[in-house]
C-alpha cells in the first residue's frame, strides 16, 4: 500500500525535491543516500554516495544526463548485503534495470529505500555539457514545462535516442516495480506529487492527498508519444534488416570495442564469454578461414559478439540506451536490442523490471509450454 | 556442376539422440553423410553462441537432439534447451537469418530410425532451401 502527498513548492520544483532528499539523511530515514550531484566543473551530473548531510549542496535529481545506468552502482553497493540503510535515487529504466540485477543475484534489496523520480528526458553526457557551456540549464528549461507537458528538449538538440522512445518515463506506471517513494513532477502545478510506502508516511511526516489533477493526462501524452516514436523505430529498423546483409549493414561500422558491453546494466558476467579465449583461435585458423570462404573479415567474430549478447541478455533488456551513448559509431544499436528484446519477451509474456516475483525466463521452464518446438 | 550438399552441424545429447545416432550406425540404417556430430552431455548445456557460430560459419544447418520432455537425464535439461532454441530462433528471425535452418529434435537412444529420418527430412529442406546465403557474405 502506497501513501500520496504533495509537497509545497517553496522557491523552486528543484529545491522542493532536494530537501525532501536530505530530510530523509536527517531523519535518519536512510543512512546513506545514492543521489546525483552536479561535478566541481558543473557540466556533468553524476551519482554520489553521501553520508554526510552538509554534502548535499549541488543535488539535482532532475538533471536530464544519465552518464551511468545506477543499477550497477546500486548492484556494487548491495551485492552482499547494504551494511547500512542506503537510499537510492533512480530513473525508471535504472529502477528496472535494478529488479532485474536482483533477480540475477547482482545486488540485494534488504536495507535499500528505492527513491525513483519522474524522467525528463535525457542528453548525451556531451550534449548536457555543451549546454551548460553555452549558459543554458537544462534541468530549469525542462522543469518549465512539466506542467503541461510533455517537456521538449533544447532547440537544436535532442534526447538519447533511448528516451526519445521510452514509454516508461515514470516509476509509478503499471509494469513497474513500485518504488518504496516515487516524486512526480510531471503534470504538477506548484507542489510535487510524493508517493512513499504506507510506513514511511509517518517518520517523514507526510499528509496524504490526491494526485495533482493535470498528472494524468500530462503522462498519457507523454507516453503516447514516446510509443509512437518507439514503434516508428522499430518499424525502421525491421525495414532494414530483412536479410542478413542487411543486418551486415547495420554493424558495419562496429569496431567490436565491447563498450555496449560494458555500458550494459544487465550484462553482469565479470567474465563475458566474447572476452575469454574461447574466441582467441591459433593463426592457423584464420588462414584456413581466408582460404575456405575466400575472405573474411578482420577482427572476426563481429555478428556472433552481438548475437550472443542478444542471447543471453534480451530478455531482460529494459531499453536503457547506455549501449547506443557508448557505441563510438552511433550504430542504433538500443533500437536494435529493443526491437529483438520485445518480441523475445514476448514468447514468454515476460516485461523486465515489472516484478521480483516474475522469474526470469532463462532461469526456469514449463512443461506445458512451446510445444511444437523439437516435435515433427 | 555436383547438387548442392548441405552441411549440418548437430549437437546431441549424451543420453539419448546421441545414443539413437548410434544405434542407427550400429543398426547399419542409412542416411545421408551430411551431418557432422558434436557430442554434448545434455542439451541444456548448449550455449546459443556455438549455434549462431555454426550458422555465421555457413552451416546450412544446425539441429539440437535432446531427450524427450520428462525423459532429460539430469531432469530439466531438455526444457530450458527449448527455452532457449524458442529464443534464438526469434532474435534469428528478428536480425533477417532464417530460423528454420535450426532445428530441435527429441530423439530418445532407442530411436535410431528416427535419428536417421530426421537426417534425411533436414538434407532434403535444406536442399530445398538451397546454401545458407551468409556463405557469400564476408563481413560476418
Amino acid at each position: 500500500m502506497a501513501v500520496n502527498a504533495v509537497l509545497e513548492i517553496e522557491d523552486n520544483v528543484l529545491n522542493t525535491l532536494n530537501a525532501f532528499l536530505r530530510g530523509l539523511l536527517e531523519r535518519g530515514v536512510v543512512d546513506d543516500l545514492l543521489v546525483p550531484q552536479t561535478t566541481l566543473a558543473g557540466d556533468n551530473v553524476v551519482q554520489t554516495l553521501v553520508h554526510d548531510v552538509a554534502h548535499l549542496s549541488a543535488m539535482n535529481p532532475m538533471a536530464p544526463v544519465l552518464p551511468v545506468n545506477s543499477a550497477t552502482l546500486v548492484s556494487k553497493l548491495t551485492i552482499t548485503g547494504a551494511p547500512r540503510k542506503v537510499g537510492v535515487v533512480l530513473r525508471t529504466c535504472e529502477l528496472r534495470a535494478l529488479v532485474e540485477l536482483v533477480k540475477l543475484q547482482q545486488a540485494t534489496l534488504e536495507n535499500v529505500v528505492l527513491i525513483g523520480v519522474d524522467c525528463l528526458g535525457t542528453y548525451e553526457v556531451t550534449d548536457y555539457a555543451t549546454l551548460i557551456a553555452d549558459g543554458i540549464d537544462p534541468t530549469a528549461e525542462l522543469l518549465a514545462q512539466i506542467k503541461d507537458g510533455p517537456p521538449r528538449p533544447h532547440d537544436g538538440y535532442n534526447f538519447r535516442a533511448a528516451c526519445q522512445m521510452c514509454e516508461y518515463p515514470t516509476p509509478d506506471a503499471p509494469g513497474v516495480h513500485a518504488p518504496d517513494i516515487h516524486l512526480g513532477v510531471l503534470g504538477t502545478d506548484g507542489g510535487v506529487l510524493v508517493t512513499v510506502r504506507d510506513d514511511l508516511a509517518e517518520p517523514l511526516e507526510l499528509t496524504p492527498a490526491s494526485i495533482p489533477a493535470g498528472r494524468k493526462a500530462v503522462v498519457e501524452a507523454l507516453v503516447r508519444e514516446r510509443a509512437a516514436e518507439r514503434d516508428r523505430r522499430f518499424a525502421e529498423f525491421r525495414a532494414r534488416v530483412t536479410d542478413v546483409s542487411g543486418l551486415l549493414a547495420q554493424f558495419s561500422t562496429c569496431i567490436r570495442c565491447h563498450n555496449c558491453m560494458i555500458a550494459c546494466p544487465i550484462c553482469y558476467c565479470r567474465e563475458c564469454i566474447v572476452r575469454t579465449t574461447t574466441f582467441d583461435h591459433e593463426p592457423r585458423q584464420y588462414f584456413d578461414w581466408a582460404e575456405r570462404k575466400s575472405i573474411i573479415r578482420m577482427p572476426v567474430d563481429t555478428l556472433i559478439f552481438h548475437l550472443t549478447r542478444l542471447n543471453h541478455m534480451s530478455t531482460s533488456c529494459v531499453g536503457c540506451g547506455m549501449c547506443e551513448s557508448a557505441c563510438p559509431n552511433d550504430i542504433p544499436v538500443a533500437t536494435i536490442f529493443r526491437a529483438v528484446g520485445e518480441k523475445v519477451q514476448a514468447i514468454f509474456d515476460y516485461v523486465p523490471g515489472r516484478s521480483l516475483e516474475d522469474e526470469l525466463p532463462l532461469a526456469t521452464f514449463r512443461e506445458d509450454e512451446l510445444t511444437e518446438l523439437g516435435e515433427k | 556442376m555436383p547438387e548442392f550438399e548441405p552441411r549440418i552441424v548437430a549437437f546431441l545429447c549424451n543420453w539419448c539422440t546421441y545414443t539413437g545416432a548410434d544405434l542407427a550406425g550400429t543398426s547399419r540404417i542409412q542416411y545421408p553423410p551430411n551431418v557432422r556430430i558434436i557430442r554434448l552431455m545434455c542439451s541444456g548445456g548448449l550455449d546459443p553462441v556455438y549455434v549462431t557460430k555454426a550458422l555465421l560459419e555457413g552451416a546450412d544447418g544446425v539441429l539440437i537432439g535432446g531427450c524427450h520432455p520428462g525423459d532429460c537425464h539430469y531432469q530439466s535439461g531438455n526444457y530450458k534447451a527449448r527455452r532457449r532454441v524458442a529464443i534464438l530462433k526469434t532474435i534469428l528471425e528478428q536480425l533477417g537469418f532464417d530460423p528454420d535452418r535450426v532445428w530441435l529434435r527429441w530423439i530418445s537412444a532407442s530411436e535410431g530410425q528416427y535419428f536417421a529420418d530426421t537426417v534425411t527430412e533436414m538434407v532434403a529442406a535444406l536442399k530445398e532451401k538451397g546454401p545458407n546465403p551468409v556463405r557469400e557474405l564476408w563481413g560476418i
